[in-house]
């Protein structure tokens, strides 16, 4: 993937002309001659009234979080590079989910939740007075760890639930479809129907289905929240590859049980932990192979060591 | 169950009944047939445990009891029910002619026979009055249930303690509502709030709101978190969510709640005895003059004295369970995956024209979350 050029409206292609293409184009086509098919598609869509174009920096400045009275979370200074894959990985607990819920202000959902600390989208507060929530849950996009398709909706009505549930308004909403199918890797499997209902894929399809969907809206930022928990091997290797294909046009913060997965997709990892009746708290932070071969602080040499948790 | 197997159930059932003729009827006075049975099925349990005791053995002779013993508890329970529409049917259907559907009772006397004359008067009050009930009650209960489960507000509980109270409130108490706060003070100046098909649809929308707005409630409760919380990651206001999310993946629940309704408040008679006021002519217009529906008319004909409309009364009755029945028959209908039924089989393009009565099961056996959400059960 090395097209960085996500909708600029300038680049606009004919893709009514692709798509006759990859018609006429050999069903058992190699999926790298697809996938270049798809690189000069991105260019085509043009949002009206969605997220500004390109990825986003994400910088979290003494996060802390609250459920009740209970603080789950502590002092987290964490930045979130463009078009870099983070990785969140830690044992149960120790506040990663929250933590990245913290990031696009669905933490605030929780009935009795606060947050303290900054959370800053290229140098602005998200949090801040002029934000609305829901413009910034358009900017940051998010994967839950439970597929969660539309069962009302078809396949090409879940991908465009992001248009739908907030006005955002595309010129040619079919090439939008294919696009969004095409980065989550799933239009190959189910291009011939993308009018049956999203709840009939199979479990790996349904997650990458959600993938698209969150991709639709063109966010700066993707969170992921245990994509893979829920799927079998080759389902995560699908996502696995969607995430590095992913990375560059849009940042990734993924949260991970499996330390492999950390290794495989991540460019930077950030080790929480909580200790016992503490807060969660920011351990260690870095590049990912810094981390896995020679980490700084003993519980995170010990952790992705597999010594505990 | 092997042949002997049923040998033993039959001759314990056989010497208990001998047993009990031999103790009721030989050796002492006897008791009522009724008696007489209840105790013949506790001594025919009794001897077919011991029976099964002597050839299985403790485990068996338990396991084989309580089967006998469970599935005529399921039999007790269906005779009511099978008695009550075999009963409705045999005494209404001499009755019931195809006319009993285009005429009134007009120029019908008690001595022509019960063929004569017809309901389609109390037919259509039927439907205008509970029509116009669930129009009424379906946007208020609906609404209710959204604010009871969608949002936040501390007002949730008691509104919700409120509704529970509501729907067990006796139907005559919401007919003598209407009767006390609108009929009485506004009859004389108003038509419209005198006897008529409007003011029972606003006592039926009494006892029905409730009841409506707890079903769908169950139902919204059934659509998983996870979906709202997916509309909500998109950028969907709260409101949005519901209407675009919450609400399509409940439609057909919230439908299946609705005609449930329906078939309750169809049976209602007490809320309409002094507001629709029965009528024996054809009235249409619900906004004008008393109406009849189908409980008043059987209310008004099974009381009298002559056996011709007694019988009326039997063909209302049966017309009635016959609208009921086809209400749930529709419910059931609708409540079946309506998302999975109606679309395109999820094959091939080019097999697509296989019959689409071989594939909703095919396709229901791999989607595990595609179903919406349905009510269970009913009144």
């Amino acid at each position: 993937m090395t097209n960085l050029n996500l909708n600029p409206p300038e680049v606009s292609m004919n893709h009514r002309a692709i798509a006759d293409d990859n018609k006429i184009a050999d069903a058992s086509a190699k999926e790298k001659g697809e996938a270049a098919a798809a690189d000069g598609q991105k260019a085509a869509q043009t949002l009206i009234g969605g997220p500004p174009p390109g990825a986003a920096t994400l910088e979290a400045r003494e996060a802390c979080a609250w459920f009740g009275e209970h603080l789950v979370l502590e002092g987290v200074n964490l930045t979130m590079v463009a078009g870099e894959v983070t990785a969140l990985i830690g044992p149960s607990g120790c506040g990663k989910s929250t933590f990245l819920r913290l990031l696009n202000r669905m933490h605030e959902l929780v009935p009795g939740s606060a947050m303290a600390g900054d959370i800053l989208l290229d140098g602005d507060d998200i949090y801040g007075a002029s934000m609305r929530a829901q413009i910034i849950r358009t900017r940051i996009g998010m994967v839950f760890q439970k597929p969660n398709p539309f069962p009302a909706m078809s396949v090409r009505q879940n991908v465009l639930a992001g248009l739908k549930l907030t006005k955002i308004r595309c010129s040619d909403q079919d090439a939008l479809v294919e696009q969004s199918l095409q980065r989550a890797g799933l239009w190959r499997e189910v291009r011939e129907r993308l009018d049956s209902p999203g709840g009939a894929l199979s479990g790996g399809q349904q997650q990458r289905l959600c993938i698209a969907r969150s991709l639709a809206v063109a966010p700066n930022v993707l969170l992921m929240d245990e994509p893979c928990s829920a799927l079998d091997p080759s389902s995560t290797r699908r996502i696995e590859e969607t995430i590095k294909e992913l990375r560059n046009e849009v940042t990734v913060v993924i949260v991970t049980h499996n330390m492999q997965q950390a290794q495989r997709v991540s460019d930077k990892c950030a080790f929480f932990l909580a200790a016992e009746n503490q807060p969660g708290q920011l351990v260690e932070q870095g590049p990912t192979t810094r981390i896995f071969s020679s980490p700084e602080d003993l519980r995170t040499a010990d952790y992705v060591g597999g010594k505990f948790g | 169950m092997t042949k002997l197997d049923l040998l033993v159930m039959a001759a314990s059932a056989v010497s208990s009944v001998s047993l009990c003729w031999l103790v009721f009827a030989v050796l002492t006075d006897g008791v009522g047939w009724l008696l007489f049975w209840i105790v013949a099925y506790f001594v025919f349990l009794a001897i077919y445990f011991v029976a099964s005791y002597d050839r299985v053995g403790w485990l068996g002779a338990v396991d084989r009891v309580v089967t006998v013993a469970v599935s005529s508890a399921m039999v007790i329970v269906l005779i009511p029910l099978v008695w009550l529409v075999s009963y409705i049917i045999i005494k209404g259907l001499p009755a019931l002619r195809p006319s009993f559907f285009v005429h009134d009772q007009r120029g019908v006397t008690p001595t022509m026979p019960a063929t004569a004359g017809g309901g389609l008067h109390a037919i259509v009050g039927t439907i205008e009055q509970v029509g116009l009930a669930l129009l009424w009650s379906l946007p208020l209960g609906a609404a209710t249930a959204f604010f009871l489960n969608e949002s936040r507000s501390k007002l949730r509980r008691p509104v919700r303690i409120f509704v529970d109270a509501m729907s067990g409130m006796p139907s005559i108490v919401s007919g003598l509502f209407i009767y006390a706060t609108l009929i009485i003070p506004l009859a004389k100046d108003n038509s419209l709030f005198s006897f008529n098909g409007f003011m029972a649809s606003l006592a039926l929308s009494m006892t029905m709101m409730p009841t409506t707005c707890r079903a769908i409630e169950v139902v919204l409760r059934l659509v998983p978190n996870g979906l709202r919380e997916a509309g909500l990651a998109l950028g969907a206001s709260r409101a949005k969510v519901v209407l675009s999310v919450v609400l399509p993946t409940a439609s057909t629940g919230v439908a299946t709640a609705a005609i449930l309704g329906i078939a309750r408040e169809a049976g209602e008679t007490a809320p309409l005895l002094f507001t629709a006021f029965g009528y024996n002519l054809m009235n249409a217009n619900p906004f004008h003059g008393p109406q009849e529906s189908l409980p008043l008319f059987i209310y008004r004909f099974v009381r009298t004295q002559s056996t011709a409309d007694i019988q009326r009364g039997y063909a209302g009755a049966l017309v009635l369970l016959i609208l009921i029945l086809s209400l749930f028959i529709v419910a059931r209908i609708i409540g079946r995956d309506r998302s999975v039924a109606n679309k395109r089989p999820i094959r091939l393009p080019s097999r697509s024209s296989t019959p689409e009565t071989a594939e909703p099961k095919l396709i229901s056996s791999t989607s595990g979350r595609s179903g919406a959400i349905r009510a269970a059960g009913g009144p």
